[in-house]
């Protein structure tokens, strides 16, 4: 039996949705056995949450002070003073968890494959290198621990459902005091998260300046979509780096992806090339970008984003 | 002496556009430019800038690999890093031997930071410098886009999924690299001249001691499944209309 343990992402009071995707991983390797783990400062709703997602088998929660930020430093021990019985260690492939999980298998003395998006059985998986590029099916060769993070644009979020025991455990590791939290500068919106949007609008360097770049966030408001950048546009300052997507940012899988003034680098590509529809505007009719989209539009994006904006109407309902 | 070590690996250059092996075990490297990674040359002008303003003194360029790898050991000498470490190896080891490889440098340098680049462009792994951290039981600044020194601590602003998170890492510590952290400079034609004489150190990596099993192995590379090419609109009325039909907006 595959006994997989998977490490909650969460804010202190909500899961993130990444999770619920580790276990849609998870439930692909056979005869899967799933335990989520949630390090929280208070972590009951948290772990309600973990214990209702389809497929768990249990939660267990490692309540301490100083879990009130996610610090790789601080929860590592936790996560390898609990990792015992387990044979896979998994978490998403997010910030959280690519901060992470290198430093919990160093600790476990087991190698890790990274952005895992397929399962071939429980020692061997595909994942993407040179910027999606290329395809590898690697395997994990020896008994020991596997540790792993899940690329969450290759899974959809397991379901709700289930309802899984939730157990405290005790905090038995000594947590360093060398990592301190100062301060998370996020933008507030009431746009779609990014990750998690089923429509997306961004905006590449054809935009021209930061103050140019707003005439998406008012296209993006009737399409009920979220915003997003090529790095271009955030280098240029045009838009904050959280919004950036390809190889080095945010990989993203939304059913509606609208590339605004992006020429496509295979950078940026490796970002969105599961989106179910992409959708191109640029003046350039040779921008790699229309190599991609299933609708391509070429033209002055100053003239065709207000007149999108007229035609879409009324805000979508996101 | 107060000392940085920075890691550099040898890639296939960005601008390359690769393609997979026919016998899909691995892609065309024959004949293609290699370059520094360039996360790693981040790290390596984050460490000479910290050299200019006075906050170390030596700048000590590390890289696994086979021979060849001397020649992104110049360039970073070039570029002005002191002296260069070659541990030599057949190939790039997996990253926690990697970041063993890079615990043994620590132990013979006594660096007061560690710098690398946050992923390598080739495998995208991103583990090394997390796992070098937690090898050295020290802390871990990933993602960096700033990072401030002062008496004995670093105060480091990280590039997070939800906008910039700031740490306060007490030193020595292990910095990653992310892409606005600075821009690299060019290296001068002078400057290659005088990377000629500064001390390249080769390693055999057996002379470690270090337990170098590899325990990935990669089965095969193949190219990714392809978007099937889709149409062009002649506007905004004949766009908005298909994405209608749809049912996307």
């Amino acid at each position: 039996m595959a006994k997989i343990l998977i490490i909650a992402e969460h804010d202190g009071t909500k899961l993130n949705a990444s999770t619920a995707k580790c276990v849609t991983c998870a439930r692909g390797i056979p005869a899967a056995d799933i335990t989520i783990a949630v390090c929280a400062a208070s972590p009951a709703s948290v772990a309600a949450e973990a214990a209702r997602i389809e497929g768990v088998n249990r939660v267990v929660t490692l309540e301490h002070p100083a879990n009130v930020h996610a610090l790789a430093a601080v929860i590592a021990p936790q996560i390898v003073a609990i990792a015992g019985p387990y044979t896979h260690v998994l978490g998403p492939s997010t910030t959280f968890g690519k901060d992470l999980m290198p430093r919990i298998a160093a600790l476990l003395d087991a190698p890790q494959v990274s952005d895992i998006m397929a399962v071939e059985s429980a020692s061997r998986f595909r994942r993407p290198v040179y910027a999606g590029n290329a395809i590898a099916t690697v395997e994990a060769t020896g008994a020991g621990k596997l540790v792993g993070t899940v690329r969450t644009a290759s899974f959809t979020a397991a379901p709700a459902g289930g309802a899984a025991p939730v157990e405290a455990m005790p905090v038995a590791a000594d947590l360093p005091e060398h990592t301190r939290f100062v301060s998370v500068s996020a933008a507030a919106s009431d746009r779609p998260d990014l990750q998690a949007a089923r429509r997306v609008v961004s905006g590449g360097r054809a935009l021209g300046s930061a103050e140019n770049f707003k005439i998406l966030h008012s296209l993006a408001d009737r399409f009920g979509a979220a915003l997003a950048a090529s790095r271009a546009a955030v280098d240029a300052g045009y838009a904050p780096n959280e919004m950036q997507v390809g190889q080095t940012g945010k990989i993203i899988a939304p059913e509606l992806y609208v590339a605004i003034g992006i020429s496509g680098a295979i950078q940026h590509l490796t970002g969105i090339k599961d989106a179910r529809t992409i959708v191109a505007i640029n003046k350039d009719p040779e921008a790699p970008i229309f190599e991609i989209a299933d609708f391509g539009l070429v033209g002055d994006l100053f003239q065709i984003v207000p007149e999108l904006e007229k035609l879409v109407g009324q805000r979508a309902v996101p | 002496m107060k000392r940085i070590l920075v890691g550099i690996k040898r890639v296939v250059d960005f601008n390359v556009r690769i393609r997979v092996k026919p016998d899909g075990s691995g892609v065309i490297t024959e004949g293609v430019k290699m370059s520094i990674n360039p996360f790693d040359e981040i790290a390596l002008e984050e460490a000479l800038r910290m050299k200019e303003r006075g906050a170390a003194e030596e700048i000590v360029v590390a890289a696994i690999g086979p021979a060849e790898v001397q020649q992104q050991l110049r360039t970073a000498l070039a570029m002005g890093a002191d002296r260069a470490v070659l541990v030599q190896s057949e190939a790039a080891p997996e990253p926690l031997i990697a970041a063993r490889i890079f615990l043994k440098l620590i132990e013979r340098e006594q660096p007061f930071a560690v710098i690398l680049g946050k992923q390598a462009i080739d495998d995208d792994n991103n583990q090394t410098g997390q796992m070098l951290a937690a090898l050295w039981g020290r802390p871990q600044a990933t993602f960096a886009s700033k990072i401030e020194l002062t008496d004995g601590k670093a105060t480091v602003t990280r590039e997070v999924d939800a906008g910039l998170e700031t740490l306060e890492v007490e030193l020595p510590a292990v910095f990653t690299t992310d892409l606005r952290l600075n821009e690299p400079r060019y290296v001068k034609l002078p400057d290659i001249m005088k990377a000629k004489k500064k001390p390249l150190e080769t390693l055999p990596l057996e002379g470690l001691g270090v337990e170098a099993r590899e325990r990935l192995k990669v089965l095969r590379v193949e190219p990714p499944a392809q978007r099937q090419k889709g149409i062009k609109v002649k506007d905004a009325q004949e766009l908005v209309d298909a994405l209608r039909k749809k049912g996307l907006i």
